[in-house]
């Protein structure tokens, strides 16, 4: 399968000359993958540099990645405490095990895969047994920063419309963290994290097969979901 | 490959999900765990009582401070990192140090020379060369990384030394002779430090006063700067002085391998 962002070999990407500011914008999945291209650029920056120097490195590492490994932590567990020392497990289990990797091995790593890996691994074994917090609908998990004054830089940005859009965003949390564990990882990788679908299936460590159909299934789930709690909602008006 | 039907809305409204800020607390502990937190301890030295932080991959920082929190709050302005003090500090490695500060250990220490850029870390590693006792011009750094017209970017780099005393960018002065400045704590601290070393700064002022930049071996027909092998040496043997390395490649002298003075060009 080929990628429709690779070039092909005699096709120039762009075209030459002064056109580049000039360009469609495109949907969601196009900004995804363009951003995950970024990603992959920096990770392989990253690589290199733990390759070369590990100790020199890792902190870095774990600047690029501890927002997005607490955030997973978090929507795994639902509680801040639980997310952060689970966080704090991946990294020390990453850096360990980076200290044995010989630097080939660290260089072919499918990094961001492997971490969210570690973490899922560290969340699984922390929590095996006991049945995981549920969130509140009136405590979403995004409404604990704060927020700094600042003047509304768009229509967009309209008390309404934003109560609107984080009432939406709380709910879609909640109902994220109301889905069953097997379903739960394999949306939050794909749709909140952007792995590929590969990478989601080497986190899991499922088939790529498998992990699309459970990715499938959560979105479906959550869309049942969705639509309950909106009826529900309705109800109560 | 099909791909999942209508999970557009859904997928759009999961990546409008807020990706949460990890808690500050999360990469100092991290780093803690795994060895890598930079830890600091102090000791008394010419220039006033110094700390000394490092990590697992060298000495990162010494500097001259008020107090522990001044020490600490200076480290996080230069590093964007925590550093914590050391609870206890073996007895080997304080002297250890102290015998290197004093230019009696070999030189084995390791730096963390993390954020510099590699020719920030060239002129670095240059200065630590300079032995004990003696002193060499930014033009000699230049030089001898390969970048002789660098003198200023020398300089430069000499002034952000994370770890001065350790890496000796006290010894390091003008091209025209004159001692010049120092990061930590100015001048007066430079000539200090240099007088304990037995450098002689005041002497070192009045042969740059004089003009005079290198000294010769009238015997060996070799000129070197005026520290070479300990100021003593040149000063009191049969000693010719010389103000630029033009005079005295003219006199017949050539340039001593061990302090490297330039080579003249052919005029």
């Amino acid at each position: 399968m080929t990628s429709g962002c690779a070039p092909t070999a005699g096709h120039s990407p762009r075209p030459p000359g002064g056109a580049a500011g000039f360009r469609l914008v495109l949907g969601q999945p196009e900004q995804n993958r363009r951003s995950a291209d970024r990603a992959m650029i920096a990770d392989e920056e990253l690589k290199n540099r733990l390759a070369d120097d590990l100790d020199g490195a890792f902190e870095g590492l774990v600047r690029a990645y501890q927002d997005r490994l607490y955030s997973f932590a978090l929507r795994l567990t639902s509680r801040p405490e639980d997310a952060e020392e689970a966080a704090q497990d991946a990294f020390v289990k990453a850096y360990r095990a980076l200290c044995g990797y010989p630097a080939e091995r660290i260089r072919a790593l499918a990094l961001r895969a492997w971490l969210y890996q570690i973490t899922l691994n560290v969340v699984r074994n922390r929590f095996r047994g006991k049945k995981l917090r549920l969130v509140s609908l009136d405590h979403p998990l995004s409404a604990r920063g704060e927020t700094a004054w600042e003047a509304p830089d768009s229509a967009d940005g309209r008390p309404d419309a934003r109560y609107e859009r984080s009432r939406q965003r709380a709910d879609m949390a909640s109902l994220v963290a109301k889905l069953p564990d097997r379903y739960r990882a394999p949306v939050l990788l794909r749709y909140v994290e952007g792995l590929r679908l590969e990478e989601v299936a080497r986190v899991l460590g499922q088939p790529v097969g498998t992990a699309k159909s459970n990715v499938h299934r959560g979105v479906n789930a959550l869309r049942e979901a969705l639509v309950a709690s909106r009826r529900e909602g309705e109800k109560k008006r | 490959m099909t791909r999942v039907k209508n999970a557009g809305s859904i997928g759009r409204a999961l990546s409008e999900l807020v990706i949460e800020k990890a808690p500050a607390t999360l990469l100092p502990a991290v780093l803690r765990r795994v060895g890598l937190a930079d830890a600091y301890w102090w000791l008394e030295s010419p220039v006033g009582p110094v700390f000394i932080a490092h990590s697992k991959a060298g000495i990162s920082m010494v500097a001259r401070a008020k107090s522990s929190g001044d020490f600490e709050r200076a480290f996080e302005r230069r590093f964007g990192r925590s550093v914590a003090e050391e609870s206890s500090v073996p007895p080997a490695r304080v002297k250890a140090l102290v015998r290197n500060l004093k230019g009696e250990g070999r030189r084995d220490l390791r730096f963390d020379l993390r954020g510099l850029s590699e020719f920030e870390q060239a002129v670095l590693r240059k200065a630590l060369e300079i032995p004990s006792g003696e002193v060499r011009p930014y033009s000699w750094i230049a030089r001898e990384i390969g970048h002789p017209g660098a003198v200023r970017a020398a300089g430069s780099a000499l002034a952000k030394n994370p770890v001065p005393l350790l890496i000796p960018c006290h010894r390091v002065v003008r091209s025209d002779g004159h001692i010049g400045r120092y990061s930590l704590g100015g001048a007066r601290n430079k000539r200090r430090l240099l007088e304990v070393e037995g450098a002689q700064p005041e002497l070192l002022e009045r042969l740059a006063t004089s003009g005079v930049r290198y000294l010769g071996n009238a015997e060996k027909k070799h000129f070197c700067y005026p520290t070479c092998g300990g100021i003593e040496t040149l000063v009191r043997t049969n000693t010719v002085r010389f103000r630029s390395e033009h005079e005295a490649v003219a006199a017949g002298f050539h340039p001593c391998g061990d302090c490297r003075p330039p080579v003249a060009q052919a005029v």
